[in-house]
Protein backbone atom coordinates (compact mmCIF):
# COMPACT_ATOMS: atom_id res chain seq x y z
CA UNK A 1 0.00 0.00 0.00
CA UNK A 2 0.96 3.59 -0.41
CA UNK A 3 -0.04 6.00 2.31
CA UNK A 4 -0.11 9.75 2.00
CA UNK A 5 -1.57 12.78 3.72
CA UNK A 6 -3.39 15.48 1.79
CA UNK A 7 -2.15 18.88 2.82
CA UNK A 8 -4.07 20.87 5.39
CA UNK A 9 -7.27 20.00 7.18
CA UNK A 10 -9.29 20.76 4.05
CA UNK A 11 -7.78 18.03 1.88
CA UNK A 12 -9.90 15.37 0.23
CA UNK A 13 -10.13 11.71 1.19
CA UNK A 14 -8.88 9.52 -1.63
CA UNK A 15 -8.93 5.77 -1.77
CA UNK A 16 -7.56 4.06 -4.84
CA UNK A 17 -7.53 0.28 -4.77
CA UNK A 18 -6.05 -1.21 -7.91
CA UNK A 19 -6.51 -4.68 -6.55
CA UNK A 20 -7.26 -6.40 -3.29
CA UNK A 21 -7.18 -10.15 -2.93
CA UNK A 22 -7.92 -12.61 -0.16
CA UNK A 23 -6.71 -16.14 0.21
CA UNK A 24 -9.72 -18.44 -0.07
CA UNK A 25 -10.20 -21.47 2.14
CA UNK A 26 -8.40 -23.59 -0.47
CA UNK A 27 -5.50 -21.13 -0.46
CA UNK A 28 -6.30 -19.69 -3.88
CA UNK A 29 -6.30 -15.90 -4.12
CA UNK A 30 -9.74 -14.36 -4.67
CA UNK A 31 -9.93 -10.84 -6.00
CA UNK A 32 -12.53 -8.86 -4.05
CA UNK A 33 -11.84 -5.31 -5.29
CA UNK A 34 -10.49 -4.18 -8.65
CA UNK A 35 -9.93 -0.70 -10.01
CA UNK A 36 -11.78 1.19 -7.32
CA UNK A 37 -11.27 4.91 -7.16
CA UNK A 38 -13.05 6.97 -4.56
CA UNK A 39 -12.52 10.66 -3.97
CA UNK A 40 -14.40 12.59 -1.35
CA UNK A 41 -14.14 16.38 -1.06
CA UNK A 42 -13.25 17.92 2.27
CA UNK A 43 -16.18 18.21 4.69
CA UNK A 44 -18.54 16.34 2.38
CA UNK A 45 -20.55 13.25 3.24
CA UNK A 46 -20.15 10.30 0.92
CA UNK A 47 -22.11 7.09 0.99
CA UNK A 48 -20.74 3.83 -0.33
CA UNK A 49 -23.65 1.63 -1.35
CA UNK A 50 -23.58 -1.95 -2.40
CA UNK A 51 -25.12 -5.35 -1.91
CA UNK A 52 -24.18 -7.43 1.13
CA UNK A 53 -20.89 -9.25 0.76
CA UNK A 54 -19.55 -7.06 -2.04
CA UNK A 55 -16.57 -5.89 0.00
CA UNK A 56 -17.89 -2.68 1.56
CA UNK A 57 -16.39 -3.43 4.93
CA UNK A 58 -13.08 -4.34 3.30
CA UNK A 59 -13.00 -0.91 1.65
CA UNK A 60 -13.81 0.72 4.98
CA UNK A 61 -10.97 -1.20 6.66
CA UNK A 62 -8.58 -0.04 3.97
CA UNK A 63 -9.82 3.55 4.33
CA UNK A 64 -9.29 3.28 8.09
CA UNK A 65 -5.73 2.10 7.59
CA UNK A 66 -6.50 -1.18 9.35
CA UNK A 67 -5.68 -3.28 6.30
CA UNK A 68 -2.40 -2.44 4.57
CA UNK A 69 -2.50 -5.48 2.31
CA UNK A 70 -3.76 -4.02 -0.96
CA UNK A 71 -2.31 -2.50 -4.09
CA UNK A 72 -3.23 1.12 -4.48
CA UNK A 73 -3.04 4.37 -2.60
CA UNK A 74 -4.76 5.99 0.31
CA UNK A 75 -4.68 9.72 0.96
CA UNK A 76 -6.25 10.96 4.14
CA UNK A 77 -7.06 14.54 5.07
CA UNK A 78 -5.34 16.76 7.63
CA UNK A 79 -3.51 15.16 10.52
CA UNK A 80 -5.21 11.93 9.63
CA UNK A 81 -7.15 11.58 12.86
CA UNK A 82 -9.77 8.94 12.30
CA UNK A 83 -13.18 8.58 13.93
CA UNK A 84 -14.79 5.25 13.20
CA UNK A 85 -18.10 3.60 14.04
CA UNK A 86 -17.97 -0.13 13.48
CA UNK A 87 -21.02 -2.20 12.70
CA UNK A 88 -20.98 -3.65 16.20
CA UNK A 89 -20.44 -0.85 18.73
CA UNK A 90 -17.11 -2.35 19.92
CA UNK A 91 -17.18 -0.60 23.27
CA UNK A 92 -15.03 -1.82 26.14
CA UNK A 93 -17.57 -3.68 28.31
CA UNK A 94 -15.45 -3.21 31.46
CA UNK A 95 -15.36 0.57 31.13
CA UNK A 96 -18.26 2.93 31.74
CA UNK A 97 -19.73 4.97 28.90
CA UNK A 98 -17.83 8.02 30.16
CA UNK A 99 -14.53 6.10 30.29
CA UNK A 100 -15.07 4.60 26.85
CA UNK A 101 -15.32 8.10 25.43
CA UNK A 102 -12.60 9.54 27.65
CA UNK A 103 -10.08 6.96 26.41
CA UNK A 104 -9.95 8.41 22.91
CA UNK A 105 -9.94 12.10 23.85
CA UNK A 106 -7.01 14.13 22.58
CA UNK A 107 -4.56 15.08 25.33
CA UNK A 108 -5.60 18.09 27.43
CA UNK A 109 -9.29 17.68 26.62
CA UNK A 110 -11.87 16.51 29.09
CA UNK A 111 -15.34 15.07 28.89
CA UNK A 112 -16.79 18.39 30.08
CA UNK A 113 -15.91 19.93 26.73
CA UNK A 114 -18.10 17.40 24.95
CA UNK A 115 -21.35 18.52 26.60
CA UNK A 116 -23.00 19.44 23.32
CA UNK A 117 -22.06 16.16 21.63
CA UNK A 118 -23.29 14.11 24.55
CA UNK A 119 -26.51 16.09 24.72
CA UNK A 120 -27.20 15.78 20.99
CA UNK A 121 -26.84 12.01 21.26
CA UNK A 122 -28.93 11.87 24.44
CA UNK A 123 -26.23 10.17 26.49
CA UNK A 124 -26.20 12.53 29.47
CA UNK A 125 -27.98 10.16 31.85
CA UNK A 126 -25.99 7.09 30.75
CA UNK A 127 -22.42 8.21 31.34
CA UNK A 128 -21.95 6.07 34.44
CA UNK A 129 -23.46 2.94 32.87
CA UNK A 130 -21.52 -0.02 31.54
CA UNK A 131 -22.09 -0.93 27.86
CA UNK A 132 -23.79 -4.19 28.86
CA UNK A 133 -26.56 -2.16 30.46
CA UNK A 134 -27.38 -0.31 27.23
CA UNK A 135 -29.71 -1.12 24.34
CA UNK A 136 -28.12 -1.52 20.91
CA UNK A 137 -29.37 1.91 19.89
CA UNK A 138 -27.74 3.54 22.88
CA UNK A 139 -24.52 1.56 22.45
CA UNK A 140 -24.34 2.77 18.83
CA UNK A 141 -24.76 6.33 20.08
CA UNK A 142 -21.86 5.85 22.48
CA UNK A 143 -19.77 4.53 19.59
CA UNK A 144 -20.75 7.61 17.57
CA UNK A 145 -19.90 9.91 20.47
CA UNK A 146 -16.53 8.18 20.76
CA UNK A 147 -15.85 8.68 17.03
CA UNK A 148 -16.59 12.41 17.31
CA UNK A 149 -14.70 12.79 20.59
CA UNK A 150 -11.48 12.08 18.69
CA UNK A 151 -12.00 15.42 16.86
CA UNK A 152 -11.62 13.48 13.62
CA UNK A 153 -10.35 14.77 10.30
CA UNK A 154 -12.37 12.03 8.69
CA UNK A 155 -15.14 9.83 9.90
CA UNK A 156 -16.02 6.29 8.78
CA UNK A 157 -19.43 4.78 9.52
CA UNK A 158 -20.09 1.09 8.91
CA UNK A 159 -23.83 0.38 8.66
CA UNK A 160 -24.69 2.43 11.75
CA UNK A 161 -28.45 1.82 11.41
CA UNK A 162 -28.41 -1.91 10.94
CA UNK A 163 -30.78 -3.81 13.27
CA UNK A 164 -32.24 -0.67 14.84
CA UNK A 165 -36.00 -0.19 14.71
CA UNK A 166 -37.27 2.46 12.31
CA UNK A 167 -37.97 5.21 14.85
CA UNK A 168 -34.59 4.85 16.54
CA UNK A 169 -32.82 4.79 13.18
CA UNK A 170 -34.66 7.92 12.04
CA UNK A 171 -33.61 9.83 15.15
CA UNK A 172 -30.05 8.66 14.82
CA UNK A 173 -29.98 9.84 11.18
CA UNK A 174 -31.07 13.31 12.29
CA UNK A 175 -28.45 13.39 15.03
CA UNK A 176 -25.75 12.31 12.60
CA UNK A 177 -26.73 15.03 10.14
CA UNK A 178 -26.57 17.65 12.88
CA UNK A 179 -23.22 16.40 14.12
CA UNK A 180 -21.42 16.02 10.80
CA UNK A 181 -22.52 19.52 9.75
CA UNK A 182 -21.62 21.13 13.05
CA UNK A 183 -18.25 19.41 13.40
CA UNK A 184 -17.27 19.89 9.73
CA UNK A 185 -15.86 16.45 9.18
CA UNK A 186 -15.34 14.51 5.94
CA UNK A 187 -17.50 11.42 6.32
CA UNK A 188 -17.80 8.13 4.49
CA UNK A 189 -20.84 5.99 5.25
CA UNK A 190 -20.96 2.35 4.22
CA UNK A 191 -24.47 0.99 3.83
CA UNK A 192 -26.68 -1.39 1.90
CA UNK A 193 -29.67 0.90 2.45
CA UNK A 194 -30.25 3.42 -0.33
CA UNK A 195 -32.73 5.58 1.57
CA UNK A 196 -30.33 5.98 4.50
CA UNK A 197 -27.65 7.03 2.06
CA UNK A 198 -29.87 9.51 0.22
CA UNK A 199 -31.06 11.13 3.41
CA UNK A 200 -27.59 11.64 4.85
CA UNK A 201 -25.08 12.04 2.04
CA UNK A 202 -24.28 14.54 -0.64
CA UNK A 203 -22.48 12.06 -2.86
CA UNK A 204 -23.38 8.44 -3.56
CA UNK A 205 -20.93 5.79 -4.72
CA UNK A 206 -22.40 2.56 -6.07
CA UNK A 207 -20.41 -0.62 -5.87
CA UNK A 208 -20.61 -3.58 -8.20
CA UNK A 209 -20.53 -7.17 -7.03
CA UNK A 210 -17.16 -8.93 -6.70
CA UNK A 211 -14.62 -7.87 -7.69
CA UNK A 212 -16.00 -4.56 -6.49
CA UNK A 213 -15.51 -1.27 -8.24
CA UNK A 214 -17.54 1.91 -8.38
CA UNK A 215 -20.10 1.63 -11.16
CA UNK A 216 -21.91 4.93 -10.64
CA UNK A 217 -21.39 8.15 -8.74
CA UNK A 218 -24.26 10.54 -8.09
CA UNK A 219 -24.04 13.99 -6.51
CA UNK A 220 -27.09 14.99 -4.49
CA UNK A 221 -28.38 18.58 -4.30
CA UNK A 222 -27.96 20.35 -0.96
CA UNK A 223 -29.05 20.62 1.76
CA UNK A 224 -28.45 17.15 3.12
CA UNK A 225 -30.45 15.82 6.01
CA UNK A 226 -34.16 16.55 5.71
CA UNK A 227 -34.83 14.97 2.32
CA UNK A 228 -38.39 13.97 1.63
CA UNK A 229 -39.65 10.53 0.82
CA UNK A 230 -40.55 11.76 -2.66
CA UNK A 231 -36.99 12.87 -3.23
CA UNK A 232 -35.62 9.55 -2.04
CA UNK A 233 -37.96 7.85 -4.55
CA UNK A 234 -36.88 10.20 -7.33
CA UNK A 235 -33.20 9.53 -6.74
CA UNK A 236 -33.79 5.80 -6.51
CA UNK A 237 -35.48 6.09 -9.91
CA UNK A 238 -32.45 7.89 -11.29
CA UNK A 239 -30.18 5.12 -10.04
CA UNK A 240 -32.46 2.58 -11.67
CA UNK A 241 -32.10 4.23 -15.06
CA UNK A 242 -28.39 4.86 -14.80
CA UNK A 243 -27.49 1.40 -13.56
CA UNK A 244 -30.21 -0.92 -14.84
CA UNK A 245 -31.08 -3.84 -12.64
CA UNK A 246 -28.85 -2.45 -9.93
CA UNK A 247 -31.32 -1.98 -7.12
CA UNK A 248 -32.36 -5.63 -6.94
CA UNK A 249 -29.53 -6.36 -4.54
CA UNK A 250 -30.00 -3.48 -2.11
CA UNK A 251 -32.67 -2.17 0.19
CA UNK A 252 -34.52 1.02 -0.50
CA UNK A 253 -37.63 2.65 0.88
CA UNK B 1 -24.09 -20.20 58.48
CA UNK B 2 -24.04 -23.64 56.87
CA UNK B 3 -20.24 -23.37 56.66
CA UNK B 4 -19.91 -22.62 60.37
CA UNK B 5 -22.23 -25.48 61.34
CA UNK B 6 -20.42 -27.90 59.06
CA UNK B 7 -17.03 -26.94 60.50
CA UNK B 8 -18.39 -27.20 64.02
CA UNK B 9 -19.67 -30.69 63.23
CA UNK B 10 -16.23 -31.68 61.96
CA UNK B 11 -14.62 -30.40 65.14
CA UNK B 12 -17.23 -32.27 67.21
CA UNK B 13 -16.60 -35.49 65.32
CA UNK B 14 -12.85 -35.10 65.79
CA UNK B 15 -13.28 -34.49 69.53
CA UNK B 16 -15.56 -37.52 69.84
CA UNK B 17 -13.21 -39.89 68.02
CA UNK B 18 -10.21 -38.54 69.93
CA UNK B 19 -12.06 -39.18 73.20
CA UNK B 20 -13.02 -42.70 72.09
CA UNK B 21 -9.61 -43.87 70.85
CA UNK B 22 -7.72 -41.96 73.54
CA UNK B 23 -4.35 -42.27 71.80
CA UNK B 24 -1.41 -39.84 71.45
CA UNK B 25 -1.71 -40.43 67.68
CA UNK B 26 -5.00 -38.52 67.65
CA UNK B 27 -4.84 -35.61 70.07
CA UNK B 28 -8.08 -33.80 70.92
CA UNK B 29 -8.93 -30.44 69.33
CA UNK B 30 -8.39 -28.85 72.77
CA UNK B 31 -4.79 -30.02 73.11
CA UNK B 32 -4.02 -28.99 69.53
CA UNK B 33 -5.52 -25.57 70.24
CA UNK B 34 -3.40 -25.32 73.36
CA UNK B 35 -0.26 -26.17 71.36
CA UNK B 36 -1.13 -23.45 68.86
CA UNK B 37 -1.49 -20.89 71.66
CA UNK B 38 1.78 -21.93 73.33
CA UNK B 39 3.79 -21.83 70.07
CA UNK B 40 2.23 -18.54 69.04
CA UNK B 41 3.21 -16.97 72.36
CA UNK B 42 6.77 -18.24 72.07
CA UNK B 43 7.00 -16.79 68.54
CA UNK B 44 7.91 -20.17 67.06
CA UNK B 45 4.73 -20.65 65.05
CA UNK B 46 4.62 -17.11 63.56
CA UNK B 47 8.30 -17.41 62.59
CA UNK B 48 7.87 -20.73 60.79
CA UNK B 49 4.74 -19.54 59.06
CA UNK B 50 6.46 -16.33 57.94
CA UNK B 51 9.33 -18.37 56.44
CA UNK B 52 6.90 -20.51 54.46
CA UNK B 53 4.76 -17.54 53.44
CA UNK B 54 7.80 -15.65 52.14
CA UNK B 55 8.70 -18.65 49.97
CA UNK B 56 5.12 -18.90 48.71
CA UNK B 57 5.14 -15.21 47.82
CA UNK B 58 8.51 -15.31 46.05
CA UNK B 59 7.70 -18.46 44.06
CA UNK B 60 4.27 -17.10 43.17
CA UNK B 61 5.68 -13.79 41.94
CA UNK B 62 8.25 -15.53 39.74
CA UNK B 63 5.85 -18.12 38.32
CA UNK B 64 3.18 -15.51 37.71
CA UNK B 65 5.43 -12.96 35.99
CA UNK B 66 7.23 -15.44 33.74
CA UNK B 67 4.11 -17.51 33.14
CA UNK B 68 1.93 -14.58 32.10
CA UNK B 69 4.62 -13.21 29.78
CA UNK B 70 5.28 -16.65 28.26
CA UNK B 71 1.62 -17.60 28.02
CA UNK B 72 0.74 -14.31 26.37
CA UNK B 73 3.54 -14.68 23.82
CA UNK B 74 2.48 -18.25 23.04
CA UNK B 75 -1.16 -17.29 22.76
CA UNK B 76 -0.44 -14.42 20.37
CA UNK B 77 2.26 -15.95 18.17
CA UNK B 78 1.75 -19.25 16.41
CA UNK B 79 5.49 -19.51 15.77
CA UNK B 80 6.47 -19.15 19.43
CA UNK B 81 3.71 -21.55 20.37
CA UNK B 82 4.92 -24.19 17.95
CA UNK B 83 8.47 -24.09 19.29
CA UNK B 84 7.74 -23.64 23.00
CA UNK B 85 4.88 -26.11 23.26
CA UNK B 86 7.01 -29.29 23.49
CA UNK B 87 8.99 -27.75 26.38
CA UNK B 88 5.76 -26.88 28.03
CA UNK B 89 4.45 -30.41 27.70
CA UNK B 90 7.66 -31.81 29.25
CA UNK B 91 7.47 -29.35 32.13
CA UNK B 92 3.78 -30.09 32.66
CA UNK B 93 4.51 -33.78 33.00
CA UNK B 94 7.54 -33.58 35.27
CA UNK B 95 6.51 -34.69 38.77
CA UNK B 96 6.92 -31.96 41.40
CA UNK B 97 9.27 -34.16 43.38
CA UNK B 98 11.61 -34.66 40.40
CA UNK B 99 11.90 -30.91 39.85
CA UNK B 100 12.60 -30.35 43.54
CA UNK B 101 15.34 -33.03 43.61
CA UNK B 102 16.96 -31.67 40.44
CA UNK B 103 16.95 -28.14 41.86
CA UNK B 104 18.52 -29.20 45.16
CA UNK B 105 21.17 -31.33 43.46
CA UNK B 106 22.13 -28.84 40.75
CA UNK B 107 21.73 -25.57 42.63
CA UNK B 108 22.39 -26.77 46.15
CA UNK B 109 20.42 -26.98 49.36
CA UNK B 110 19.65 -23.30 49.50
CA UNK B 111 16.85 -20.77 49.28
CA UNK B 112 17.36 -20.10 45.55
CA UNK B 113 16.93 -23.76 44.71
CA UNK B 114 13.83 -24.03 46.89
CA UNK B 115 12.09 -21.07 45.31
CA UNK B 116 13.09 -21.99 41.75
CA UNK B 117 11.82 -25.51 42.28
CA UNK B 118 8.42 -24.28 43.44
CA UNK B 119 8.14 -21.62 40.73
CA UNK B 120 9.03 -24.18 38.03
CA UNK B 121 6.32 -26.46 39.31
CA UNK B 122 3.69 -23.78 38.98
CA UNK B 123 5.00 -22.13 35.80
CA UNK B 124 3.51 -24.47 33.14
CA UNK B 125 0.04 -24.12 34.60
CA UNK B 126 0.24 -20.31 34.52
CA UNK B 127 1.44 -20.48 30.92
CA UNK B 128 -1.34 -22.82 29.80
CA UNK B 129 -4.12 -20.74 31.34
CA UNK B 130 -2.72 -17.39 30.18
CA UNK B 131 -2.22 -18.78 26.68
CA UNK B 132 -5.88 -19.77 26.62
CA UNK B 133 -6.79 -16.23 27.64
CA UNK B 134 -4.49 -14.63 25.08
CA UNK B 135 -5.98 -16.81 22.34
CA UNK B 136 -9.47 -15.68 23.20
CA UNK B 137 -8.71 -11.95 22.99
CA UNK B 138 -11.35 -10.25 20.87
CA UNK B 139 -9.83 -9.24 17.49
CA UNK B 140 -12.61 -6.66 17.06
CA UNK B 141 -11.48 -4.75 20.13
CA UNK B 142 -7.90 -5.03 18.90
CA UNK B 143 -8.93 -3.37 15.67
CA UNK B 144 -10.86 -0.71 17.56
CA UNK B 145 -7.79 0.11 19.65
CA UNK B 146 -5.70 0.33 16.50
CA UNK B 147 -8.19 2.57 14.71
CA UNK B 148 -8.34 4.95 17.65
CA UNK B 149 -4.55 4.91 17.98
CA UNK B 150 -4.38 3.69 21.57
CA UNK B 151 -0.86 3.78 22.96
CA UNK B 152 0.41 0.31 23.86
CA UNK B 153 0.18 1.15 27.56
CA UNK B 154 -3.42 2.22 27.21
CA UNK B 155 -4.23 -0.85 25.12
CA UNK B 156 -2.64 -3.12 27.70
CA UNK B 157 -4.50 -1.51 30.58
CA UNK B 158 -7.88 -0.98 28.96
CA UNK B 159 -8.18 -3.71 26.34
CA UNK B 160 -5.86 -6.65 27.07
CA UNK B 161 -5.70 -6.98 30.86
CA UNK B 162 -9.47 -6.72 31.42
CA UNK B 163 -9.94 -9.59 28.97
CA UNK B 164 -7.22 -11.65 30.66
CA UNK B 165 -8.46 -10.82 34.17
CA UNK B 166 -10.71 -13.87 34.63
CA UNK B 167 -7.85 -16.13 33.53
CA UNK B 168 -5.34 -14.39 35.78
CA UNK B 169 -7.75 -14.61 38.70
CA UNK B 170 -8.20 -18.35 38.11
CA UNK B 171 -4.44 -18.78 37.92
CA UNK B 172 -3.83 -16.84 41.14
CA UNK B 173 -6.39 -18.92 42.92
CA UNK B 174 -5.21 -22.34 41.84
CA UNK B 175 -1.65 -21.06 41.92
CA UNK B 176 -1.71 -20.11 45.54
CA UNK B 177 -3.18 -23.44 46.65
CA UNK B 178 -0.74 -25.50 44.57
CA UNK B 179 2.29 -23.45 45.51
CA UNK B 180 1.87 -23.61 49.25
CA UNK B 181 1.49 -27.36 49.11
CA UNK B 182 4.69 -27.72 47.11
CA UNK B 183 6.54 -25.27 49.36
CA UNK B 184 5.89 -27.61 52.29
CA UNK B 185 7.50 -30.50 50.39
CA UNK B 186 10.50 -28.37 49.45
CA UNK B 187 10.94 -27.36 53.08
CA UNK B 188 10.58 -30.91 54.26
CA UNK B 189 13.33 -32.06 51.88
CA UNK B 190 15.91 -29.38 52.30
CA UNK B 191 15.24 -26.30 54.42
CA UNK B 192 16.10 -25.69 58.11
CA UNK B 193 12.90 -23.75 58.79
CA UNK B 194 9.32 -23.23 57.64
CA UNK B 195 6.13 -25.16 58.28
CA UNK B 196 7.28 -28.03 56.03
CA UNK B 197 10.47 -28.41 58.07
CA UNK B 198 8.50 -28.51 61.34
CA UNK B 199 6.12 -31.10 59.91
CA UNK B 200 9.10 -33.23 58.83
CA UNK B 201 10.86 -33.13 62.17
CA UNK B 202 7.61 -33.76 64.06
CA UNK B 203 6.92 -36.70 61.78
CA UNK B 204 10.16 -38.37 62.82
CA UNK B 205 9.08 -37.90 66.46
CA UNK B 206 5.49 -39.00 65.80
CA UNK B 207 4.42 -35.73 67.44
CA UNK B 208 0.83 -35.55 66.13
CA UNK B 209 -0.13 -32.58 68.30
CA UNK B 210 2.59 -30.48 66.75
CA UNK B 211 1.86 -31.71 63.23
CA UNK B 212 -1.82 -30.90 63.56
CA UNK B 213 -1.24 -27.52 65.18
CA UNK B 214 1.10 -26.32 62.42
CA UNK B 215 -0.91 -27.83 59.58
CA UNK B 216 -4.16 -26.32 60.80
CA UNK B 217 -2.61 -22.91 61.44
CA UNK B 218 -1.15 -22.77 57.97
CA UNK B 219 -4.32 -23.96 56.24
CA UNK B 220 -6.21 -21.28 58.17
CA UNK B 221 -3.72 -18.64 57.04
CA UNK B 222 -4.02 -19.64 53.37
CA UNK B 223 -7.81 -19.69 53.63
CA UNK B 224 -7.70 -16.19 55.11
CA UNK B 225 -5.52 -14.95 52.24
CA UNK B 226 -7.89 -16.54 49.74
CA UNK B 227 -10.98 -15.05 51.41
CA UNK B 228 -9.72 -11.58 52.23
CA UNK B 229 -7.28 -10.95 49.38
CA UNK B 230 -7.91 -13.11 46.31
CA UNK B 231 -11.70 -13.19 46.34
CA UNK B 232 -12.24 -9.43 46.85
CA UNK B 233 -9.76 -8.78 44.03
CA UNK B 234 -11.69 -11.13 41.78
CA UNK B 235 -14.97 -9.45 42.69
CA UNK B 236 -13.52 -6.06 41.87
CA UNK B 237 -12.34 -7.08 38.42
CA UNK B 238 -15.73 -8.61 37.69
CA UNK B 239 -17.77 -5.63 38.85
CA UNK B 240 -18.81 -4.61 35.32
CA UNK B 241 -20.00 -8.13 34.56
CA UNK B 242 -22.45 -8.24 37.47
CA UNK B 243 -23.78 -4.78 36.78
CA UNK B 244 -24.45 -5.71 33.18
CA UNK B 245 -26.14 -9.03 33.99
Amino acid sequence: MNDARTDGAAGPLEIRIDTKTYASAEGKPVEVIRGLNLQLDAFSFGALIGPSGCGKTTILHIAAGLDPNFIGQRRIPGRGRLGIVFQEPRLLPWRTVADNIRLVLPANESLDQLGELIETLGLGSHLSHYPGELSLGLARRVAIARAFAVRPDFLLLDEPFVSLDAAVAARLREELTTLTQREQVTTLLVTHDLSDAIQLADRLFFLSTRPASIVAEIALPPPRGARSKAMVEQIAEEVRTRVPGYLSGITHA
Amino acid sequence: MAKVLSLAALLGLWALIAWLVHSPLLPSPMSVGEAIVVDTRSGELPFQMACTLARVAAAFAIAFTLGVAGGYAMGRSKLIDRYADPWLVVLLNLPALVIIIFAYIWIGLNETAAIIAVALNKLPNVIVVTREGARSLDPNLDEMAQAFQFTWQSKLRNVVIPQLAPYLAAVSRSGLSIIWKIVLVVELLGRPNGVGFVLGSSFSLFDMTRILSYAISFVALMLAIETFLVQPLERRTNRWRRRAA
